[in-house]
């Protein structure tokens, strides 16, 4: 999470990336540093409102001295580093990455991803036909929102979501270990049966799309889907007196998903079920 | 956290193996009848986090007592502990030794991993596979730790008490007879066979292996034992580090780190408690050394632990042993417990004013919780997965504390530092690898087992010892995360700076002979395949690419030529992203043994 503190100003540290000499706060992650200074860093299990646990390893940079390349990501910067983003060495993982992702997993609605695999000139399908998949379809098992791992990266974002980093829930975990392990609840059964409370922070943090509305996946299978043909408007939850801020993302007149700004100080992102998914009700009170 | 749990509850058998793990329920939040003192209860917050630790040896009782970890057992352990289900179902299915799915009593584990496979074990498998019926889950196993009496099977049998039992070398009708009633199968032979040179007065490490006996304490002190602890109290804590320091005493769990620097590093913390944490998982496959010292030399390690908690300033000790050594766990338990009984461990050690104790916590069956973070993480009760370093272990280890975390070997090496003194232990070995080390020898020798020589020994000299057959065609070097080398480089001095000037690495002191009858493309795909099974998952780099290195080389088979060339340039590439990209050492060194085998010996070529 990157969360700015107010009050002393930290101190700065000084390093390079790319030979160029750059000076960020102390606590700073490489990433900060380097989106900071204008790199374009891929990042995937990295978001602006969580802890990552640096699991995609596209993120990956160069630093001197270290034996293995590193996580842009959850790096801390030090003084005195010399950090480079886009030596051969970091190229060839990240596009190694981008293979081994592709040929195991739908980025078809992975923002970004396609474009990527174009830059690193990735060719997902040189593992042939046969290449292992988990082989998982949607499961629409609830009116409200559904998971479809054959799109899961395994990013661990909805779980730290959904557990000690924001909802406490702990409704969903990783199981299984190594290629099978998935994302799953408690013997991993539907989620009407589960601990989960609908509150959709999981959709919210999701980079995948494995998470999605169930009115965005209808839509997507029945092909009317339509970003470009969508508004989104900012307004307040009516539902309680903390006021959340939401963004309805409304197309032909419909509410198609629910959001909230994650740079909000109040929401960073996370709503509860009436937030999230109670405009169901007032679509359906005519 | 406001828990749900689902409605299947325990049976009697389940609830009684998780009662007598935790004592009774206390209120009905865990599980107990409805009492009016409910209404009054409350245990949140710090409290419920206090005993998540518990869930591991929660989940063996429940699968030691009764083979699997049903719905309801593991609902009635999350209300007994405040764990959310889906999470201790994500621990529960992270472990190789836990099924969630119903399963026979009996699981017989047949060893299909590097030296039982060049022992015959397919063919073992296969025999015995035939012979029992449904009664008995058959599994194929990763190495089993037994290298030194392949082909090996380990047999399971959940119930009060759970019985193990090994057989080694195994034949069919043995293995049957393990598996069909563990009770009436001959006892395993003593750990001295392991040690070719036991009774050898040159020995160090192995020196009380087969000499004294394990299971008592007064033989133990009668051959020196607690010698090393009395010097520590007279040197004091800053003394025992020195001379650890002085003597270059450098990790022997595979990464190579100088000891006494990290034991300085925690004892310098201001940050309290310190933990002491002891790595006794070896699974890396052609390692059984750990095992042979705690089976045969058990209050070596008991002592070594309380020296080394004395010099970093912990009171807690946790030895995490491998889940499948349950000879190893019981001598252990009984050193510890025969220890505590005589003031050796407890709140006044010697009378001399230091508290220490060590629990026994056993692993479950994975090969990453070798890997110290992921240690903690199994031991704090959560999946064992790795994290990024840094911060190092020596500032935020066990439970978010300074930790020192240490191999087997590494600490019982401090014994006799403490009782030569630094000085004369430095004089062993080569400059940079001090004191001696053992290696675990076998594959294609005739006498395979433990060896104690002082760095410095060339691999040649390690392998005349052992009694290398004829016709040797490779050796494996450091294990499956190690690297191949050739018949024609025997003088490789087994030093860390001469295996890793010669490219190669010393690892664990995996030393893992093959001759020209053992398939290679066989080995390394196995090899492979033990890699995607212990992944973790975590990381996309290793959770991906050792699927697709397995895919390749089954591909690949026994081509050779032109016909191997893409497959070879593919596995290459997805190398040496494992290696620059994956999170833990584990895919890093995921594809070591496959280059050097193209490399070095030659493969496919
Ligand atoms: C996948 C993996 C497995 C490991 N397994 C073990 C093990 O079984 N025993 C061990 O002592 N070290 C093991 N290690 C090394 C430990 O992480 C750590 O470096 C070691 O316990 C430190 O102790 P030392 O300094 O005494 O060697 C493993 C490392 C990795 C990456
Ligand atoms: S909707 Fe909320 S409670 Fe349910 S799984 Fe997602 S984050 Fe957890
Ligand atoms: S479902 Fe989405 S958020 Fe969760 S692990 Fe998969 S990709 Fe990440
Ligand atoms: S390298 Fe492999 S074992 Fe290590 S964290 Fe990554 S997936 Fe897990
Ligand atoms: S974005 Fe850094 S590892 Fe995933």
């Amino acid at each position: 999470m990157t969360v700015t503190p107010l009050g002393i100003p930290r101190r700065l540290l000084e390093f390079t990336i790319d030979d160029e000499k750059t000076r960020v706060p102390e606590g700073s992650t490489l990433l900060d540093a380097c989106r900071a200074a204008g790199k374009d860093i891929p990042t995937l299990c990295h978001g602006d409102t969580l802890t990552p646990k640096s699991t995609c390893r596209i993120c990956v940079v160069e630093v001197e001295g270290s034996r293995t390349l590193v996580p842009a990501c959850s790096r801390k910067a030090e003084p005195g580093m010399a950090v480079r983003t886009d030596t051969a060495r970091v190229r060839h993982s990240r596009r190694i990455v981008l293979e081994l992702l592709a040929s195991s997993t739908d980025l078809s609605t992975t923002p970004k991803a396609a474009e990527w695999i174009k830059k690193y000139e990735a060719k997902p399908d040189r593992f042939g036909p046969d290449a292992a998949r988990p082989g998982e379809g949607p499961r629409v098992d609830n009116d409200l929102y559904v998971r479809d791992y054959g799109k899961c990266v395994l990013c661990y974002k909805c779980v730290d979501a959904c557990g000690e980093q924001w909802q406490n829930s702990f409704a969903i975990s990783v199981c299984g270990r190594g290629f099978d392990a998935r994302i799953a609840v408690e013997h991993d059964g539907p989620l009407a049966e589960s601990a989960c409370v609908y509150c959709g922070n999981c959709i919210e943090v999701c980079p995948t799309g494995a998470l999605s509305f169930r009115s965005e996946f209808d839509m997507r299978a029945a092909g009317t889907w339509d970003e470009s043909a969508q508004t989104a408007t900012a307004t307040v939850c009516a539902h309680c007196e903390v006021g959340c801020t939401l963004t309805l993302h409304v197309q032909d007149n419909e509410i198609v998903k629910v959001t909230s700004p994650h740079d909000n100080p109040v929401t960073h992102g996370n709503l509860c079920n009436k937030g999230r998914f109670g405009h169901q009700h007032v679509q359906n009170r005519d | 956290m406001d828990l749900h749990f689902g409605a299947g509850g325990p049976t009697d058998d389940e609830r009684a193996a998780v009662d007598e793990l935790l004592g009774p329920p206390t209120s009905s939040w865990e599980g107990a009848d409805r009492r009016d003192a409910d209404l009054r209860w409350a245990r949140g917050g710090r409290a419920a986090r206090g005993r998540r630790h518990l869930l591991l040896p929660g989940l063996h009782a429940i699968n030691d007592r009764v083979g699997w970890i049903s719905a309801g057992a593991l609902t009635y352990l999350c209300r007994r502990l405040t764990v959310p289900p889906a999470e201790a179902y994500g621990v529960a299915t992270f472990y190789a030794m836990f099924s969630v799915e119903p399963r026979p009593a009996t699981v017989l584990r047949v060893c299909t991993d590097l030296a039982c496979a060049a022992a015959g074990a397919s063919d073992l498998c296969a025999g015995i596979e035939s012979r029992l019926g449904r009664g008995v889950q058959v599994e194929r196993s990763a190495c089993l730790g037994l290298c030194e009496r392949a082909p090996a099977a380990l047999a399971i049998k959940a119930g009060d008490p759970v019985r193990t039992a090994v057989s080694a070398p195994a034949t069919v009708q043995e293995a049957v007879l393990a598996a069909s009633s563990p009770d009436s199968a001959p006892e395993e032979p003593s750990p001295t066979t392991a040690v070719p040179q036991a009774g050898d007065p040159s020995l160090t490490l192995l020196r009380r292996v087969g000499v004294v006996d394990p299971s008592s304490l007064d033989d133990y002190r009668a051959h020196g034992g607690y010698a090393a602890l009395r010097r520590a109290f007279e040197l004091g804590p800053a003394g025992v580090i020195r001379e650890v320091t002085d003597s270059g005493l450098v990790g022997r769990g595979g990464a190579a780190f100088p000891t006494g620097r990290t034991w300085q590093a925690v004892a310098s913390q201001p940050d309290h408690p310190h933990h002491l944490v002891c790595n006794a998982n070896e699974s890396e496959p052609g390692a059984f050394k750990d095992r042979v010292i705690m089976e045969g030399d058990p209050y070596a390690l008991v002592e070594a632990m309380t020296v080394a908690a004395y010099a970093i300033g912990a009171h807690r000790g946790h030895l995490y042993l491998r889940g499948e050594y349950s000879r190893a766990a019981h001598r252990m338990q009984h050193a510890v417990d025969q220890a505590r009984a005589r003031g050796l461990l407890g709140d006044d050690i010697l009378g001399r004013g230091h508290a220490f104790d060590i629990e026994i916590r056993r692993g479950a069956g994975a090969y990453v919780c070798g890997e110290e973070t992921a240690l903690f993480r199994s031991l704090e009760g959560h999946r064992g997965e790795p994290r990024e370093k840094p911060p190092f272990p020596g500032e935020t280890g066990l439970f978010g504390r300074p930790t020192v975390a240490n191999n087997v070997e590494t600490l019982v090496n401090v014994l006799p530092i403490l009782a030569m003194g630094a000085p004369a232990y430095a004089m062993i070995g080569t400059e940079r690898s001090t004191g001696p080390k053992l290696f675990c020898v076998s594959g294609s020798v005739d006498r395979p087992g433990v060896y104690e020589l002082p760095f410095g020994a060339t691999l040649g000299e390690v392998l005349r010892l052992a009694g290398v057959r004829d016709g040797l065609r490779a050796v494996l070097l450091g294990g499956a995360a190690g690297s191949f080398v050739g018949p024609d480089e025997l003088d490789i001095p087994l030093t860390f700076e001469g295996t890793r000037e010669a490219g190669a690495t010393l690892g664990s002191g995996v030393v893992m002979a093959f001759d020209d009858t053992v398939p290679l493309p066989r080995l390394l795909l196995r090899i492979a395949e033990f890699f995607r099974a212990e992944s973790c998952g975590l990381c996309v780099p290793c959770r991906v690419g050792t699927v697709r290195q397995e895919e390749a080389l089954h591909r690949i088979g026994e081509r050779t030529g032109a016909a191997a060339a893409d497959d070879i340039a593919l596995l290459r590439e997805v190398g040496r992203a494992m290696r620059d990209a994956s999170a833990c050492g584990l895919g890093q060194n995921a594809w070591n043994a496959v280059e050097s085998a193209v490399d070095r010996l030659g493969m496919y070529g």
